[in-house]
């Protein structure tokens, strides 16, 4: 079902949770929604479930307006962050739950419910209760309840927030390999970047209430719109200096040094030389370049570190600090004084004044 | 090590003493339900009777229609335990999970009367009930205690500690309100509704003051009224009087070691985490 989000707003007394917020979902795809927490996902969330009413705007599954459609009527599944199973009843009875309120004959009902479970590999878990189940099969359980009704569109609320870290990165591959085995369109707030980046068509990024960027996950780490898309994505995050711009649309002074790169390309709009702008690089688009006649950034070491397959670079460009991951055979000391260069098409210019990107 | 051991023998000692001091009562009842009615008053009292009157059961079970008075009691019993855990919940869950307009004051204000002592509404109780012409009737006796603010504020509490997730989750599975109440809060507060449906039992099974006064004919007494028998103008039947409370108190006794499991049992958090 594809989904459709016109100028939703929502405001609990004065504060404005989520603002004119426009998305349109496409059918049988995968969408996260990211931000850090109070950006209003979980709102925007909420009010595709039915659970809470926009102020403001449309909300359209398919062609239908479903502003004032109850919960039970929008043809939605939804797992909560704790995964809300009822804790008195058997996980056969949880997944059937649905199914017996819609006065689904019993033999029928106990039927699909088998084959959901055995679905998410919980059918030998059928007599337990959710007291006696690990986190991970609750949420399976959890995930084949919302499944059972057949709906047409699956909300995922913070799913994997309450596992280990190994049984997340298994649950998360799990609700990656359910949702396109059955083809369900599904929404999956989380904020955590890593789990969005991997399991997602694409990912609504927000901040304040606002949708920053909405783009395959990799197109927003390579191509962020803004300064805040930028740096909150990417571990460790990306490296940003107070620069300025000459006249040229191309000359790049950066600070202290008053040293000057040249970027790969104009920007795209008139920018006033006074402007203050922002050049992001994220550490591994550096590169340490020793021919002296090609271009760079002159920094100074402050330390190496070694970390799993990564070797990560501390130096320093006058006050600023910058991190680049280098390749590990490279023997720096420090104090060194070495060239970083971009590699091409990596460089990012944000306005400091709006985060806009003035380079993509 | 030693230390420790003789804090935990002084712990036990007040222990023992606070539960000998809370048996005590009930041992001396026993102990004078089987003296004879000679060794009832004696100076200095004797614990254990020199000749063990068994009979003083039956005489007492005989000496007023106790039949009838239990007969009245279940009915009492049951009628106001069943509509208090009805209106209990009802309201608990009213005042938990549905919002409308002035909820809280409304409940500030029903916790409020649980300062007014009971005797205080007694002549406003009687007075109503015997407009109602209610007065020697099973309502007069079931109807005031139909409801229980104690009682409400304590399923309230549990009912708020049921996360909210719960009731969304149902809400999407297309379950309504009332059939949520019913087959997921009701199930989940059993502990808690045990709880309230004992004390409420206990309450009721031992009413004295309030039967008594709305209560005329032989016909509709309550045991515990039913003991006023063993008083006369001659003066008190300890013996008797103390057979036939123990023979009352006994169900009571029966049905809360039966139950008591559940009210220590502590409450299934399963399912939901975080």
């Amino acid at each position: 079902m594809k989904i459709q989000l016109r100028d939703i707003t929502m405001r609990f007394d004065n504060v404005t949770a989520v603002d004119r917020l426009n998305v349109t979902i496409e059918e049988g795809t995968l969408v996260s929604l990211l931000g850090p927490s109070g950006c209003g996902k979980s709102t925007t969330l909420f009010m595709l479930a039915g659970l809470y009413q926009p102020t403001e705007g449309e909300l359209y599954f398919g062609d239908r307006l479903v502003n004032k459609v109850e919960p039970e009527n929008r043809e939605i599944g939804m797992v909560f962050q704790n995964y809300a199973l009822y804790p008195h009843l058997t996980v056969l009875k949880n997944i059937m739950f649905p199914l017996k309120m819609a006065k689904v004959p019993k033999k029928e009902a106990e039927e699909r419910a088998r084959e959901m479970a055995a679905l998410v590999q919980i059918d030998h878990l059928l007599d337990r209760k959710p007291s006696q189940l690990s986190g991970g099969q609750q949420q399976r359980v959890a995930i084949a309840r919302a499944l059972v009704k057949k709906p047409k569109l699956l909300l995922l609320d913070e799913p994997l927030s309450n596992l280990d870290a190994r049984l997340r990165l298994e649950m998360r591959e799990e609700i990656r390999r359910i949702q396109q085995e059955v083809g369900i369109t599904t929404i999956f707030v989380t904020h955590d970047q890593e789990e969005a980046m991997s399991i997602s068509d694409k990912v609504l990024l927000m901040k304040d209430g606002k949708g920053q960027q909405f783009s395959p996950p990799q197109d927003m780490y390579d191509y962020p719109e803004n300064q805040f898309v930028a740096q909150f994505l990417g571990n460790p995050p990306i490296n940003l200096l107070s620069v300025k711009l000459r006249n040229d649309l191309q000359t790049i002074v950066l600070p202290d040094t008053e040293d000057t790169y040249q970027l790969d390309s104009l920007v795209k709009s008139y920018v006033d030389s006074n402007s203050k702008l922002e050049l992001g690089v994220r550490p591994e688009d550096f590169y340490i370049e020793f021919d002296l006649a090609k271009a760079g950034i002159t920094v100074e070491v402050m330390m190496v570190e070694r970390i799993g397959r990564d070797n990560l670079l501390y130096a320093r460009l006058g006050q600023t600090n910058l991190r680049a991951i280098v390749s590990p055979d490279v023997m720096v000391n420090r104090g060194d004084m070495v060239k970083l260069a971009i590699r091409p098409g990596r460089t990012h210019l944000f306005d400091r004044s709006n985060g806009k990107n003035l380079l993509h | 090590m030693q230390k420790e051991a003789l804090s935990k023998g002084f712990i036990y000692l007040l222990l023992i003493l606070g539960s000998l001091l809370m048996l005590l009562p009930f041992i001396w009842m026993i102990s004078t339900s089987l003296k004879a009615a000679n060794e009832v008053m004696i100076m200095p009292p004797k614990w254990i009777p020199t000749d063990i009157q068994w009979g003083n059961y039956i005489k007492a079970w005989f000496s007023a229609p106790f039949a009838m008075y239990s007969v009245n009691s279940v009915i009492v019993l049951v009628a106001s335990t069943i509509g208090e855990l009805i209106t209990t919940i009802l309201a608990a869950y009213a005042f938990s999970r549905i919002n409308f307009y002035g909820r809280d004051i409304i409940f500030s204000i029903l916790l409020g009367t649980m300062m007014v002592p009971g005797e205080v509404l007694l002549i406003p109780n009687f007075v109503t009930l015997s407009n109602l012409g209610w007065i020697d009737h099973y309502q007069a006796l079931i109807v005031p205690w139909l409801a229980s603010v104690f009682s409400i504020f304590l399923l309230r509490q549990f009912f708020l500690s049921i996360p909210k997730e719960l009731s969304f989750a149902a809400k999407i599975d297309g379950c309504s309100d009332f059939r949520f109440l019913w087959s997921v809060m009701v199930p989940l507060a059993k502990p808690a509704l045990i709880t309230i449906a004992i004390l409420k039992a206990i309450g009721s099974w031992n009413a004295f003051m309030w039967p008594l006064i709305v209560t005329s004919s032989e016909n509709m007494r309550t045991l515990p009224v039913g003991l006023i028998a063993f008083s006369t103008d001659t003066g008190t039947k300890y013996e008797l009087l103390m057979a036939a409370s123990s023979m009352i108190i006994l169900p009571m006794i029966i049905l809360y070691i039966v139950l008591q499991k559940y009210i220590m049992e502590g409450v299934a958090r399963a399912g939901i985490k975080g």
